[in-house]
């Protein structure tokens, strides 16, 4: 057996395992660690694939940005996990079945006897100076340039809208409002007051 | 030899994992944005196995925006859950029935 086949079936066991233990495990954070160590071993298989560029990006994005996001999420609400296991038994059998009904039908289409996969001849290796993210930049901001900006678009989009659902105004709290001060005027703050001067002896007695 | 086959049965044995994830966990939102993540990963799988059995770096490039929406959607549904959470203080799927749908 090949080494590659090795290591091609050593992190397909560990990403299967790790995403059955993402849906069974009780605790979600366990739940998001585990799916953590699902895209790592994910990363592991895009870099068999020479899909270099992808395999960092998905360690960058997910593990670092978007799984952490989970974890804060998750730490910082406070649930109550005995209601949200309760149709666990009760769905455990159609979830199942329907699962492996899929399975096994995709099983028997990509199948390597009956989709025709073996035309697809292993490629051969690039070469040592081929830069898979040299290229797939090149094709990115010429080909795909608008495609590219429209992506832009929407992670703007979901910035503004992540934060607009978020922010709120507590009534409670003190603030200073910056417009308020900047347009004050000297008549709002200051008064004079004119009263009579009074000689020390008076003030005493 | 790794044959084209290799990656895409991995793939779909990852989407009908995160499918059965989503029969067996209805009334948890969390762990259902998990499993579309799950989702979405698999068909990444596809996408960059085909790219290098078709030696085509399309394929890449649209694993790429697949990453972008993904994330996208991570960040607003999260958002969402804390709004939800905020003002039910329960994320059970089951209490979430105020559109009386």
């Amino acid at each position: 057996m090949a080494f590659e086949l090795i290591i091609f079936y050593i992190f397909s066991t560990i990403l299967v395992g790790s995403a059955l233990a993402v849906i069974t495990v009780r605790n979600p954070i366990y739940a998001a660690l585990f799916l953590v160590l699902a895209f790592f071993t994910c990363a592991g298989v895009w870099l068999l694939l020479e899909a270099e560029f992808l395999a960092i990006t998905l360690v960058l994005v997910y593990v670092g940005a978007v799984m952490v996001l989970f974890l804060f999420v998750v730490m910082m609400l406070d649930i109550n996990l005995a209601p949200l296991k309760e149709g666990f038994i009760r769905f455990l059998p159609v979830g199942v079945a329907v699962g492996v009904i899929i399975l096994i039908q995709m099983a028997m289409i990509l199948g390597p006897e009956n989709f025709g996969l073996e035309k697809f001849a292993m490629p051969v290796g690039q070469g040592e100076d081929y830069s898979n993210t040299k290229a797939l930049g090149r094709i990115l901001y010429t080909t795909y340039v608008y495609p590219f900006e429209i992506a832009a678009v929407i992670l703007l989009v979901a910035i503004i809208a992540a934060i607009s659902l978020t922010l709120r105004k507590r009534p409670d709290s003190k603030k200073q409002n910056v417009a308020d001060q900047v347009k004050v005027r000297r008549e709002d703050r200051v008064r004079l007051v004119k009263m009579p001067a009074t000689k020390k002896d008076e003030v005493q007695s | 030899m790794i044959t084209l086959s290799h990656f895409l049965i991995l793939s779909a044995i990852l989407f009908c994992i995160s499918m059965a994830g989503i029969f067996i966990n209805r009334k948890n939102i969390i762990i259902l944005l998990m499993a579309i993540e799950l989702m979405l990963l698999a068909v990444n799988i596809n996408f960059v196995a085909f790219s290098y059995y078709l030696n085509d770096l399309a394929g890449q490039v649209f694993v790429f925006f697949i990453l972008t929406v993904a994330a996208a959607e991570a960040a607003i549904g999260l958002a969402i859950l804390v709004v939800l959470f905020r003002n039910k203080r329960t994320i059970n799927v089951d209490s979430l029935d105020s559109l009386k749908g």
